[in-house]
């Protein structure tokens, strides 16, 4: 098989093994949902500032939880899928393969990107069926754009934390230890116009606050752009460091044993 | 060959030919893993020539992969793909696979090639892992204690998949620290203790030993155990049936034994660690 057809291959393996792990379809797809349902529940048709736009305490959230899910889909299953598989002595076998360690990346990252989209997706109709937030069609290569920016750098980030994380038990507590206090801190799931403004310098350090931001400005009419190139640039530039991490640090054999 | 702060093996000077089974014997920490890691060019060497069909596996690449098998210490299974998925996942990897279902029938899978791997046995998972190095239709395998942790139905089906590959004319690497496992796959045997060849040889020939030295022991006329060890046991035993007979003594409880090849194991094995 040539290089691609290798990654096709790979990724539809991965899909399979994707959608019947209980844990990485209940972290990735129904945590998402759920909390977009619950926010949106209780915090009703509220008005909200963000981004000195005044909107729907829905419309806020749907492109909020879009951002959080496309996090989870690539970094966080990502980090937590590597670890397990690299500990398990996986990653090690396939590299005793013929098949290239790229195309293994590949091959995962894709996985990790198409699920993102799919969460676009489910997320965006959740939001037009039960909170009557309409996807913006005629911003969807903004949106694709903004999406395809992040999830590449929340990938190469996640790949990069496997470094970070010796076992497999580490895994799932390192990732939310990262990543939860970041989506609070970062305006995902509380509106910008509660958050102290020392809160929200600190999360303008990390990715995360510049991708919401970016995301939002593509998803939400009535902003001062569609793509915020400034946000995306932050975005990318961890998403470059993380890659530098990922190929310096990344392992294919077990920390433990 | 060594790595960290201590050498793990030295001075192994190893033969393998093609079609044979190898099996690389030892206790737990003897250097097995070192050097089959050394083999299959996973681990660097910090001095010493390896060639493993005709390339250095340090600097191989994937032309030279697409021909070796490998099955490592502990399954390696993703947990969520079915013995069939499996097995064509790894078909992919190689330029020239062997059939999926051949191969499901060469490990004797074929009732469960629909069950994800977390389904399987402990027995059943280790053969769905030697299929996944067996489905590139490799020339040289190697199996890195393939049987630990079996229990002995286990451990006979596994040891028949490996007979059949006899058949097929692969060359297999074999560790394992079962010397009943080696007596039994193997054309040929290394002992490893404490990272350094003690024995090599045939089966039979590592059997010769048992031949080597005799142990005589009875009860003299006072009652005393007494134990003569001999590498001539029939002339040890005529003297002594002669002179008892002379003197009109019994021999009480007059046996002769041999070590067995498990003892001969054991015994090289921890003279070497002892060191």
């Amino acid at each position: 098989m040539s290089g691609l057809a290798l990654v096709g291959h790979q990724f539809r393996f991965d899909q399979k093994a994707f959608w019947r792990n209980p844990a990485s379809v209940g972290f990735t797809v129904f945590f998402p949902v759920l909390l977009l349902v619950i926010f949106g529940t209780i915090f009703g048709s509220s008005k909200v500032e963000v981004r000195g736009t005044h909107v729907d305490t829905d419309t806020y959230y749907v492109p909020a939880i879009i951002t959080m899910a496309i996090i989870s889909a690539t970094m966080q299953t990502l980090a937590m899928s590597l670890v397990i598989a690299r500990e398990d002595g996986r990653l090690k076998r396939g590299r005793g393969t013929p098949m290239p360690a790229w195309v293994f990346i590949a091959g995962r990252v894709g996985n990790s990107i198409v699920t993102a989209v799919m969460m676009l997706a489910l997320l965006a109709l959740i939001g037009g069926l039960a909170y009557g937030v309409h996807f913006p069609w005629g911003r969807l290569p903004e949106i694709l754009l903004v999406l395809a920016i992040g999830a590449a750098a929340f990938s190469c980030l996640g790949i990069a934390l496997t470094a970070a994380i010796p076992t497999q038990d580490a895994a799932a507590p390192i990732v939310n230890f990262l990543l939860l206090p970041l989506y609070f801190l970062s305006g995902v799931f509380i509106p910008d116009d509660q958050l102290p403004s020392g809160i929200i310098h600190f999360a303008d350090v990390f990715p995360i606050r510049h991708f919401f931001l970016a995301f939002f400005d593509a998803y939400v009419p009535g902003g001062a752009h569609v793509v915020d190139w400034g946000n995306l640039l932050v975005v990318a530039i961890w998403g470059v460091a993380g890659l530098l991490l990922a190929i310096r640090f990344f392992r294919w054999t077990p920390r433990s044993g | 060959m060594s790595y960290g702060e201590t050498e793990a093996v030295r001075g192994i000077d190893l033969e393998v030919a093609s079609g044979e089974i190898f099996a690389f014997l030892g206790p737990n920490g003897a250097g097995k893993t070192t050097t089959v890691e050394i083999l299959e060019g996973y681990r660097r060497r910090t001095g010493g020539e390896v060639r493993v069909l005709g390339e250095d596996p340090e600097h191989a690449g994937r032309a030279w992969r697409d021909r070796i098998g490998i099955v490592l210490q502990s399954n390696s299974l993703d947990p969520y793909l079915t013995v069939r998925e499996s097995l064509e996942l790894y078909a992919g990897y190689f330029s020239h696979p062997r059939s999926v279902e051949e191969t499901i029938a060469l490990v004797g899978l074929e009732g469960k090639a629909d069950s994800r791997a977390r389904k399987l046995s402990g027995g059943q998972q280790r053969r769905l892992d030697v299929g996944m190095a067996l489905v590139g239709d490799p020339e040289l395998l190697f199996l890195d204690e393939p049987t630990t942790g079996f229990d002995p139905s286990a451990r006979r089906q596994f040891w028949d998949v490996i007979e059949s590959l006899r058949e097929l004319g692969k060359t297999i690497f074999l560790t394992t620290h079962y010397m009943d496992e080696a007596q039994r796959l193997a054309d040929r045997v290394t002992i490893i203790a404490a990272g350094r060849i003690v024995a090599a040889g045939t089966p039979e020939d590592l059997g010769e030993r048992e031949k080597a030295a005799a142990t005589i022991r009875y009860r003299d006329a006072a009652g005393e155990e007494v134990s003569i060890e001999t590498l001539d046991p029939v002339r040890e035993l005529n003297l002594l049936t002669s002179a008892a007979l002379e003197n009109g003594e019994e021999l009480d409880g007059l046996e002769v034994t041999r070590p067995s090849l498990e003892d001969v194991y054991l015994d090289l094995t921890s003279t070497a660690a002892g060191e």
